[in-house]
C-alpha cells in the first residue's frame, strides 16, 4: 500500500522553508571562496569557462549555445508559440473532441500537424532546459547581486509561468498523461488551505469533467504564455542590447536539431484518458513534469514547502548575498555636453539624459542611475570629453570612474610612457576581468590594466602614439566573455571606426594591435606582445610628434628627451 | 580546426541535444502505480447537521422583527464536524474528524483520501457521523472486485442514502 497516512500528515512548519531558504544563500556564500568575493568579477568557474571556449572553436562564439541560453530560450518561446498557434487551429476545446482532434492532427497529418505538434513539444521541452542552464550558470557565476538584482528576481516567478505553461499544454491532450497531470496538479493544489472543496473531485469519475473546463484550461494555455512573455520582457528592463535573438547559424543549428527530433520520435498521445481507470506508468516528459513524481514520493505539502523555500531563497539571495559596493560614475556637468554616447553604449542602462537646468531648449546632460551602474567605466571610454590631448593640468570627463579617474590613467600613461627605452616600445591596455597584463610589464612593455577595455578611450592611443609609444597593443577579453557584455565589442567598433568616439583615421593602423585574451590566457598575451613587437621592429621607428600637451607635464618632456637620447 | 571538422562536431553536439530532450521528453518510463495495485478514492463534500436544532420563534419574538425577517425557525448557523472511517477488509485504514468550512462553520466539511490498494477482492465499510451527537449515522458496507489499475470512487450523497461505491 502507498501513502498510507497522507492524510494525517503534518502541513508543515514555516522553520524549515526559511532553513532552507537560508541553505540555498549559505551554498552561494561559500561559492564565493573561487569567486573572490567580488561582486563584479567574472565568477565563472574554470570548468564552465573551459566548456565555453571549447565550444568557441567549433561554433564561434557569436553561435555558441553557452553563450547565448537567454537568446536560445527566447528562440523557443518563439517556435512554440508558432506551432501553438498552428495547433490551436485544429484543436477542439470539449471533453470527447480534445483528443479525438489531437490524433486527427497527429495521424491525419503527420507531415504538417503532426511534425508541428513535436516541435511545439520539444520547443517547450528544449526552453525549459536552456532556461534551467542560463539558471545554473547565472547561479554558479554569482551574476544577481548588485545591479544585477533586478534581472535575477524578474527571473525567478519566470521558472513559474514556464513550467505553468508546459503543463497546461499537457492536460488539453487529454490522453492518459494529461490525466495524471489533471489529477496530480489538483491534488497537488488542495494541499493548500484555499479550496473549499478540493480540487480533484472534479477529475474524480468521467462525468465530473466538462467542456467547460477545456475552456478554460485553453485560456489558461494562451494566458500563461503571455505572462511569461510579458515577464521575459520586464526581465529584460535593465539589460541594454539584451541578447533576444541567437545568430542565425545558432538558431538554424537548433531549428534543424528539433525537426529533425520531430521527424524521428515524434510526439504521440499516450491513449485517451479514462478517470474509471489510474494510469500506471507514463512516458513523463521529466523537463517540464519532472517534479510530479515527488507528490507521490513525498507529499504535497512537502513539494510546496521545498518549492516555496526554494522560490524564497532564491528572491532573497541577491539581498543576503554579500558583495563589495562598485564604485558609480560620476557625471561633471561642465564637461558634460549632452552627446548621449554614454547613454547608448552602457550595457546596464544606467545613463539616463536629462534636461540642462539653465540649459537651452533640447539641451540636456547624463546622469547616473547609481543602482544600475555596474562600475565598469564604458561611459568614460564612450565620452568624447575623455581625450587625454586636451592641454588642462587634470583631465576631466563628462562621466567618469571614482576607482580610476581618467586624469589617473592619462598621468600613468604618461609616466610609463616616459620609462620606456630602447626598441619595440610598447603600451598595453588590457582589462581586469581579461588576461593579466603582469606578464607583460618585464618584456619592455607599459601596461595600464583598465576595469574594462571598453573604458579606453580611442585618443589614448593616438596619445600614446605620439608621445613616444611604437605600437600599442589592447588586450580585450575573448568574444562572448565581457564580464559587462558589450565592453569589447564597443572598443573592437571605436578602434575600427566603426562606433563613436573612434581612433582617428590619421592614427597608422600597423601600429595597433587588438588582441583577444581571456581571463588566464596570460601566455598568449606574451605571445602575442612577442609578435607584435617582431612586426614593430621591421618598422621605423616612431618618432614622437608630440600635441599642445606635450608642453605641459614634465614627465611627458623627459620622457620625450630619454627616448630621443 | 577545419571548416568540415567545425561542422561535424556542431552536427554532433546539436544532435546530442537533441537526443536529449528527446529523451528526457519521453523517458525514463514513471511508475505511478503499482502493477498489481489498483486505487481507493474517498471523496465527498457533505454539509452536516446543525450544531443544535432549530427552534421555532415565538409570536412576541416575531412581532419584534422587520416584517422582512420574520422566519418562523430559528436556527444556529454553526454546523456538526463530519466523522468518517474507511475500514479495509476489517482493518481501519481512514478516520478524521472534519471541520465545516467557513468563517461561521456553517458550510460543508470536505474530504479527499487516496489509497492505493493491492487488485483483487475486497471489503469497504464507510462510516459517517454528521450529527453533534449518537454514533455513526450512515454505514454502507461492501465487496468489490478491483482490478489492476482500476478506481474505486467513494462518494457521499445524503439524498440518496449515504455512501456511493463508484467504479
Amino acid at each position: 500500500m502507498l501513502d498510507e497516512d497522507q492524510a494525517q500528515r503534518p502541513r508543515g512548519t514555516v522553520a524549515f522553508p526559511i532553513s532552507l531558504a537560508w541553505c540555498v544563500i549559505v551554498v552561494v556564500e561559500a561559492d564565493t571562496a573561487w569567486t573572490g568575493g567580488r561582486d563584479r568579477g567574472p565568477g565563472v568557474p574554470g570548468a564552465l569557462r573551459a566548456l565555453e571556449r571549447a565550444f568557441d572553436l567549433v561554433f564561434r562564439a557569436v553561435a555558441n549555445p553557452w553563450r547565448h541560453l537567454g537568446a536560445l530560450g527566447f528562440f523557443f518561446f518563439w517556435v512554440a508559440t508558432a506551432s501553438g498557434i498552428y495547433l490551436y487551429l485544429f484543436f477542439d476545446t470539449s471533453v470527447t473532441g480534445a483528443y479525438e482532434s489531437v490524433e486527427r492532427l497527429t495521424h491525419g497529418q503527420w507531415y504538417a500537424g503532426g511534425v508541428v505538434r513535436s516541435l511545439h513539444r520539444y520547443a517547450s521541452g528544449a526552453m525549459v532546459a536552456t532556461v534551467a542552464l542560463h539558471f545554473v550558470k547565472e547561479l554558479v557565476g554569482r551574476r544577481f547581486a548588485g545591479f544585477r538584482w533586478f534581472s535575477w528576481v524578474s527571473g525567478v516567478p519566470l521558472v513559474w509561468l514556464l513550467l505553468a505553461s508546459g503543463i497546461t499544454g499537457y492536460w488539453l491532450v487529454w490522453d492518459r498523461l494529461a490525466q495524471f497531470v489533471a489529477m496530480a496538479t489538483a491534488e497537488w493544489f488542495d494541499a493548500l488551505p484555499l479550496f473549499g472543496e478540493p480540487i480533484a473531485r472534479n477529475f474524480a469519475f468521467p462525468a465530473a469533467v466538462s467542456d467547460r473546463f477545456f475552456t478554460l484550461i485553453m485560456f489558461l494555455h494562451v494566458a500563461l504564455p503571455l505572462a511569461l512573455l510579458a515577464g521575459m520582457f520586464v526581465h529584460i528592463q535593465r539589460v541594454n542590447y539584451a541578447d533576444v535573438l541567437p545568430a542565425r547559424a545558432l538558431g538554424w543549428g537548433a531549428f534543424l536539431a528539433l525537426l529533425a527530433l520531430a521527424l524521428a520520435k515524434p510526439a504521440l498521445s499516450q491513449g485517451a484518458a479514462d478517470l474509471a481507470t489510474e494510469p500506471q506508468t507514463l512516458a513523463l516528459d521529466w523537463l517540464v513534469l519532472g517534479f510530479y513524481p515527488l507528490i507521490y514520493r513525498f507529499s504535497p505539502e512537502a513539494l510546496w514547502i521545498v518549492a516555496a523555500a526554494a522560490t524564497l531563497g532564491l528572491l532573497i539571495l541577491p539581498f543576503a548575498a554579500r558583495g563589495e559596493r562598485v564604485p558609480v560614475a560620476r557625471v561633471d556637468l561642465a564637461n558634460c555636453n549632452g552627446c548621449a554616447r554614454c547613454f547608448a553604449d552602457c550595457p546596464y542602462a544606467a545613463i539616463v539624459m536629462q534636461p540642462r537646468a539653465g540649459g537651452k531648449a533640447g539641451q540636456k546632460h547624463a546622469a547616473v542611475v547609481a543602482g544600475l551602474c555596474a562600475g565598469c567605466g564604458i561611459c568614460t571610454g564612450a565620452c568624447p570629453s575623455s581625450t587625454p590631448f586636451r592641454s588642462s593640468e587634470r583631465l576631466v570627463t563628462g562621466v567618469d570612474m571614482p576607482q580610476q579617474p581618467i586624469d589617473a590613467v592619462r598621468a600613468e600613461l604618461e609616466r610609463k610612457l616616459a620609462r620606456l627605452h630602447g626598441e619595440g616600445r610598447v603600451v598595453v591596455f588590457g582589462c581586469e576581468q581579461a588576461a593579466a597584463l603582469h606578464g607583460c610589464a618585464g618584456r619592455g612593455a607599459a601596461t595600464l590594466s583598465l576595469t574594462c577595455v571598453g573604458q579606453l578611450p580611442p585618443a589614448f592611443v593616438e596619445y600614446a602614439l605620439r608621445h613616444g609609444a611604437d605600437g600599442v597593443l589592447v588586450a580585450s577579453c575573448l568574444e562572448g566573455e565581457c564580464v559587462y557584455r558589450i565592453g569589447d565589442t564597443w572598443t573592437a567598433q571605436r578602434l575600427a571606426g566603426e562606433r563613436e568616439p573612434h581612433l582617428r583615421v590619421t592614427v597608422p593602423r600597423e601600429r595597433l594591435r587588438v588582441v583577444r585574451a581571456g581571463a588566464g590566457e596570460e601566455k598568449t598575451l606574451a605571445q602575442a606582445l612577442t609578435r607584435f613587437r617582431e612586426a614593430l621592429a621591421r618598422m621605423p621607428r616612431n618618432e614622437p610628434r608630440g600635441s599642445s600637451r606635450s608642453k605641459a607635464p614634465r614627465a611627458l618632456a623627459a620622457a620625450q628627451t630619454g627616448a630621443r637620447g | 580546426m577545419s571548416t568540415l571538422a567545425r561542422y561535424l562536431i556542431q552536427g554532433m553536439l546539436y544532435a546530442a541535444f537533441a537526443a536529449t530532450v528527446g529523451y528526457f521528453s519521453n523517458a525514463p518510463t514513471y511508475r505511478h502505480l503499482g502493477a498489481d495495485d489498483a486505487l481507493v478514492r474517498l471523496s465527498f463534500s457533505h454539509a452536516a447537521q446543525r450544531v443544535a436544532p432549530c427552534r421555532e420563534r415565538t409570536p412576541e419574538e416575531l412581532a419584534k422583527l422587520a416584517p422582512n425577517m420574520r422566519a418562523p425557525l430559528d436556527c444556529p448557523r454553526e454546523r456538526s464536524p463530519v466523522t468518517v472511517e474507511l475500514e479495509l477488509d476489517g482493518r481501519l485504514v481512514f478516520r478524521n474528524v472534519v471541520a465545516p468550512a467557513g468563517l461561521r462553520r456553517d458550510l460543508a466539511s470536505t474530504v479527499y483520501w487516496r489509497q492505493a490498494v493491492a487488485a483483487g477482492e475486497h471489503r469497504f465499510t464507510a462510516r459517517m457521523k454528521d450529527r453533534p451527537e449518537g454514533g455513526f449515522n450512515f454505514v454502507k458496507d461492501v465487496v468489490v472486485e478491483l482490478a489492476p489499475g482500476r478506481v474505486l470512487v467513494i462518494d457521499f450523497d445524503g439524498t440518496r442514502g449515504g455512501f456511493l461505491f463508484r467504479m
